[in-house]
């Protein structure tokens, strides 16, 4: 025991460690803890779940367009636990979604960005649409149906902008249309790119939380806190924890009783797919329709823009100390209206989709396809360099090649072996004729790894000469 | 709330809530970790390289042949989420039986391809010398054992072959993949 503590002083006199941990765990909360404050910290930990999930699938993943659906479907039916893990890393961006809207509504209510907070109110909006990136970008991963179709529109939005509009689409995609440069630029912001800033803006939006403080229940001041505080450690940590347990239960649960489906493979030539985004962007996707042609502009990119512009200026609009919601009947009003239009758009999404008999059945026929593709088993995917050379002496050479047992030690298709060197790209170094001449005799080098001279009939040393030409 | 004012009862408190952090903290990596672990290890616990049947033709062109026949068959060979398809040789000898078998190219001495030579009526292997006569058996040079055989079987008139992988330099035929 005294070994252990004596190590541990040691670690602490070094790191600061314990210190540290009781600055974190010993923050004061105004009138102590309560469930209505876990929502931050429960998002930080599904944060935390995404990326050990993401970790993990990349380990099979690969991001480009011919073996992006192969890799996701032997994940989901061939890799053990593989259908679960996506499943968790899949539905945690609804979770996610979720937790992100209960947390700004719990701040909105309460009035918790009031107060010297508009900075950590700023950091939540970027973490905000960084959330949204980060489900925009993973949805095209799979390289389904569903996930080109839906991203073929998002990207399609993105060109709405004036001026960089069609600049942006392409620089989205990596060109013109969608193919694997867009996957591959997807999967980077994805992995790379917006995680990284998600991680500097939660140490952000934290460390301003910690400089501002809680800002307790809605009676309290928001500036110089009157009531009673009590640490974050334990009782806030413990109800955070119980919280995680059940987000973590019922995504597990979820997770193992209705798996996250894979479609069939993208089919771009496909052309009565009805794209549907994930469910927390069916809104939007609504909203679209109603701005045609010229006005697209307006309801596109003018509207959204300016929404997110009073969002995020919230804290600089509202300066009032009052926190009471019903003390704040316009901007609680405002936030409903807006909450309600979001849940009224998505009701007239689904009435649209299944009043209409013609996309009623297209829907279901798409519904039905990815369940047979689920049904179906995981099927390797065959190489496409296995086919023959076009060139029939080549071709005749690469008999040759085969019966003069040229592959047991170069490899197929001359890619080198334990044995041999590669041969791939061997004419940018020898011409035909210097070819022949290595080929009936060999350099003491060569000899010495295995190679023995060849005496073939001229125009079978020819045939076999072409065929190693086109390696 | 530092520690020089906590009384006894709240230190044994604090220490109660301090294991529920922890058994929260418990059940949430196990639900988690248990699939985590199961998914890297996956590759391990599978035959990743499972090897299938190939086709080395019709059982009535091979039968009538008096010397041993090449043939080039495609290897296809399952490598996690893709197959891999390889070309490779292999012998196949008439015996006077006319029971077809087929011989792996690969020599067992130390794996160079052996060539059937019509003059000498045997194959002799071009890295070291080792010669086996037209059923396969070693007749001189250094190799351990007889060429390998390989497992065969006959559908729909067809011979079918399943190429394996064998250790070198041993006496008894291993298969190694």
């Amino acid at each position: 025991m005294s070994g252990a503590r004596g190590l541990f002083g040691w670690f602490d006199r070094r790191t600061g460690l314990d210190g540290l941990l009781r600055e974190t765990l010993d923050e004061p909360i105004p009138g102590g803890a309560r469930f209505a404050y876990v929502f931050g910290s429960a998002l930080l930990f599904i944060f935390v779940s995404q990326v050990i999930s993401g970790v993990f699938l990349a380990l099979y993943y690969v991001p480009s367009s011919d073996h992006a659906h192969t890799t996701v479907a032997y994940i989901t039916k061939a890799v053990a636990s593989g259908s679960f893990l996506r499943s968790i890393h899949a539905y945690g961006s609804s979770a996610m979604v979720i937790l992100l809207l209960l947390h700004v509504t719990q701040t909105f209510l309460y009035g918790a960005y009031k107060g010297r907070r508009e900075l950590l109110w700023l950091s939540g909006c970027v973490l905000f649409a960084l959330v949204l990136c980060m489900a925009f970008t993973g949805y095209l991963l799979p390289w389904d149906q569903k996930a080109y179709f839906a991203t073929a529109v998002g990207t399609n939005i993105a060109g709405e902008v004036p001026f960089v509009g069609a600049w942006l689409k392409s620089l989205m995609r990596g060109g013109a249309d969608m193919g694997t440069l867009t996957l591959s630029r997807f999967f980077v912001a994805h992995i790379l790119v917006v995680p990284a800033a998600i991680f500097g803006f939660v140490a952000m939006h934290v460390y301003l939380f910690r400089k501002a403080g809680a800002a307790g229940p809605i009676s309290e001041n928001p500036v110089a806190p009157t009531l009673p505080a009590e640490p974050f450690y334990p009782k806030q940590v413990v109800i955070d924890g119980f919280f995680a347990l059940i987000i973590i239960s019922i995504l597990a649960a979820i997770s193992h009783f209705m798996p996250f489906e894979l479609g069939p493979r993208a089919n771009p030539a496909d052309a009565h797919y009805l794209p549907r985004p994930e469910w927390y962007y069916i809104p939007i996707f609504q909203w679209l329709k109603y701005w045609p042609g010229s006005l697209s502009f307006i309801g596109v990119v003018a509207i959204p823009s300016l929404v997110a512009f009073f969002f995020a200026s919230l804290p600089f609009l509202d300066k009032r100390m009052e926190r009471r919601p019903w003390k704040r009947p316009v901007a609680v009003t405002v936030y409903v209206f807006i909450f309600l239009a979001l849940f009224g758009l998505g009701g007239l999404s689904y009435r649209s989709d299944h009043g209409d008999p013609g996309y009623e059945a297209q829907l279901i026929a798409q519904a039905k396809a990815t369940e047979e593709f689920m049904k179906k088993p995981f099927e390797a995917e065959m190489p496409a360099a296995a086919e023959a050379t076009s060139d029939p002496l080549a071709a005749q050479g690469k008999k040759t090649f085969a019966a003069q047992s040229c592959n047991a030690c170069h490899g197929d298709g001359g890619a080198g072996g334990p044995a041999g060197a590669a041969l791939t790209g061997i004419h940018q170094r020898f011409d035909a004729d210097h070819l022949i001449h290595l080929l009936k005799s060999p350099t003491p080098k060569m000899m010495a790894g295995g190679m023995q001279s060849l005496d073939l009939p001229a125009d079978e040393m020819k045939a076999l000469v072409a065929y190693l030409s086109s390696l | 709330m530092s520690q020089s004012n906590t009384t006894p009862l709240e230190t044994t408190r604090r220490s109660y809530i301090g294991w529920l952090v922890g058994l929260c903290g418990a059940a949430v990596s196990a639900v988690l970790s248990v699939p985590l672990v199961r998914f890297t290890l996956f590759p391990l616990t599978t035959q990743t390289t499972e090897t299938k049947w190939s086709d080395a033709g019709p059982v009535s062109d091979l039968q009538s042949s008096t010397k041993p026949l090449i043939r080039t068959i495609k290897v296809e060979q399952i490598d996690g989420w893709r197959k891999n398809v390889s070309e490779t040789l292999v012998y196949i000898a008439n015996d006077a039986t006319g029971r077809l078998s087929v011989l792996s190219a690969v020599c067992p001495h130390l794996g160079c391809s052996v060539q059937w030579q019509d003059g000498k009526k045997a194959f002799v292997c071009p890295c070291h010398s080792a010669t086996f006569d037209a059923s396969g058996a070693c007749t001189g040079g250094p190799a351990p054992r007889a060429m390998d055989t390989l497992e065969t079987k006959v559908q729909d008139g067809r011979l079918m072959v399943r190429y394996q992988y064998f250790r070198q330099l041993v006496p008894t035929k291993e298969v190694i993949g």
